[in-house]
């Protein structure tokens, strides 16, 4: 599983031609019980960087950027209903999108799992 | 606020960080947010057995004196000189407009008074009372005390069983009773009283003492750690107020919903009508109505609606905002509470929400939205 991540706690899984993307197990970790996530719309645009998704805990409210540009192309309903799963499964059942990207160096260029751990390890 | 000077700690501090707590700072105070279980498992555990808390940041200032209650009414809107030895009543502190400037418990203790007060406010609150009361009083910060809750339908029984002397029944106690109880062998000043909307008991004791008396207590199968984080999320759905957000400087007690404060004695017509600091401004208030009041205020969707959050009517025109919000972890949904303007406070009339730019439905509702089970 070829799994990259960005220094913001978000990871990007190839997916045939698509990227799913999500939350990493830190990330959930630091918001504890999350209780409702905002999904973007199919078909947006987005760039690197952009604002997407929203998740929110009990205690506060995050913003997921994208890792990469490109278009959405399927958003993980089952979040609406059982936003939990962002704790329990982060990087399986509890994905927020797949997007199809527009720049494909974009994905080369992010972190790897040993150099995300070692930035992890690094906020511990 | 900035802080900066160095984070106080509680006396469980250690207890805290044995129980592998999150620690955030709040009031200049290092203080446990939830512990390994999470906010949700320790709410629904404190609406379900009992839950620990500690709240020890909060100020307990001792006032001595001739004729306290009455002094005490010069600054406090409340019935203290009907207060009853043994007994405590919710009271504010107010500025010359009516604005709350804290809030509070004060305890009649026979031969002194105990003021609770808020962590954020304490040394303001003890300056003003020193300043306006300090020649006919006495006002001390018993800094060496530690102050921890346990609230929940078993925390009466758990209280039971930590009793040390048998003459001692805590079942005689009723809502706002305060008594001195030996428990675990220590001595402690204990009132049936709390935050959370549960029967209840907070506890005030030696500093040295309280890390011993909260594992006494944890021992109880029952008995659970719940953080700052559960203390806010069960406030909540009591309906409770929480100073700096529901209530400040610029709410007066009658837009707040805190009428009962205002003991009738101190209203228009009482024995001892005003005499506290923006009295013709509340009691003309009583009398005359609020342009805005704090409602219940309950989101359609799942998206929480937290503080700060601006309110509209249904042609978008501004008519409030919230002051608390967030997840119910016993209705499984969002709540929030928030001022808006009377004439759209009543029950079920829809309002809109801004989120993140979108307009979202959100409907009043009458508080609290959890009912409170005191053992009146």
């Amino acid at each position: 599983m070829n799994m990259k991540y960005t220094d913001d706690h978000e990871w990007a899984r190839p997916d045939g031609d698509l990227l799913v993307v999500g939350i990493t197990d830190f990330a959930q970790q630091q918001l504890g019980e999350v209780v409702f996530v905002e999904l973007p719309e199919v078909d947006r645009e987005v760039d690197q960087g952009e604002d997407t998704a929203v998740v929110e805990s009990v205690k506060a409210a995050g913003e997921v950027k994208s890792p990469v540009s490109g278009t959405i192309v399927e958003v993980n309903e089952t979040l609406a209903d059982t936003p939990e799963k962002v704790n329990e499964d982060p990087t399986g059942e509890g994905w927020f999108y797949k997007l199809r990207p527009s720049d494909p160096g974009q994905l080369e260029a992010l972190l790897d799992q040993e150099a995300y751990q070692t930035l992890v390890e690094s906020l511990a | 606020m900035a802080e900066h000077y160095p984070l106080q700690t509680t006396p469980l501090h250690s207890l805290h960080q044995d129980h592998q707590a999150k620690l955030v700072q709040f009031a200049g105070y290092e203080m446990p947010v939830h512990y390994a279980p999470g906010i949700i498992k320790e709410h629904l555990h404190t609406r379900s057995k009992a839950g620990l808390f500690d709240v020890s940041h909060m100020g307990q200032i001792r006032v001595v004196g001739e004729d306290i209650a009455a002094q005490l009414e010069n600054q406090i809107p409340a019935d203290l000189v009907g207060l009853a030895a043994g007994r405590q009543k919710y009271g504010l502190l107010l500025n010359p407009q009516g604005g709350i400037l804290d809030d509070l418990m004060v305890i009649n203790r026979g031969d002194h008074f105990v003021l609770i007060v808020n962590a954020a406010c304490k040394h303001q609150d003890l300056a003003l009372l020193k300043s306006e009361l300090g020649n006919t009083l006495q006002f001390e910060m018993m800094e060496n005390l530690a102050l921890i809750a346990l609230q929940g339908p078993e925390a009466a029984d758990v209280l039971s069983k930590s009793v040390s002397q048998p003459d001692q029944n805590i079942n005689r106690m009723k809502f706002m009773d305060v008594q001195n109880l030996e428990l675990a062998g220590f001595p402690c000043m204990v009132s049936r009283s709390g935050y959370s909307g549960e029967d209840g008991f907070e506890i005030s004791l030696a500093a040295e003492h309280a890390p011993n008396l909260a594992k006494a207590f944890l021992d109880h199968d029952s008995v659970d750690l719940a953080g700052l984080g559960a203390r806010d999320s069960l406030r909540m759905e009591a309906g409770l107020c929480l100073y700096g957000q529901d209530l400040d400087s610029e709410t007066t007690p009658i837009e707040a919903g805190l009428k009962w404060a205002i003991s009738p004695p101190r209203r228009a017509g009482g024995a001892r009508e005003g005499g506290f600091p923006g009295a013709d401004i509340i009691l003309d208030q009583i009398l005359q109505g609020t342009k805005r009041k704090l409602v219940g205020l309950l989101p359609e969707g799942r998206a929480p609606m937290r503080t700060g959050t601006q309110l509209f009517d249904q042609n978008s025109n501004p008519v409030g905002s919230i002051t608390s919000g967030g997840f119910s972890p016993s209705l499984g949904h969002p709540i929030s509470m928030g001022y808006v303007n009377t004439a759209l406070s009543a029950a079920d009339t829809l309002l809109q929400a801004e989120v993140r730019g979108k307009l979202l439905p959100v409907s009043v509702t009458t508080l609290p939205f959890v009912s409170h089970q005191y053992a009146r």
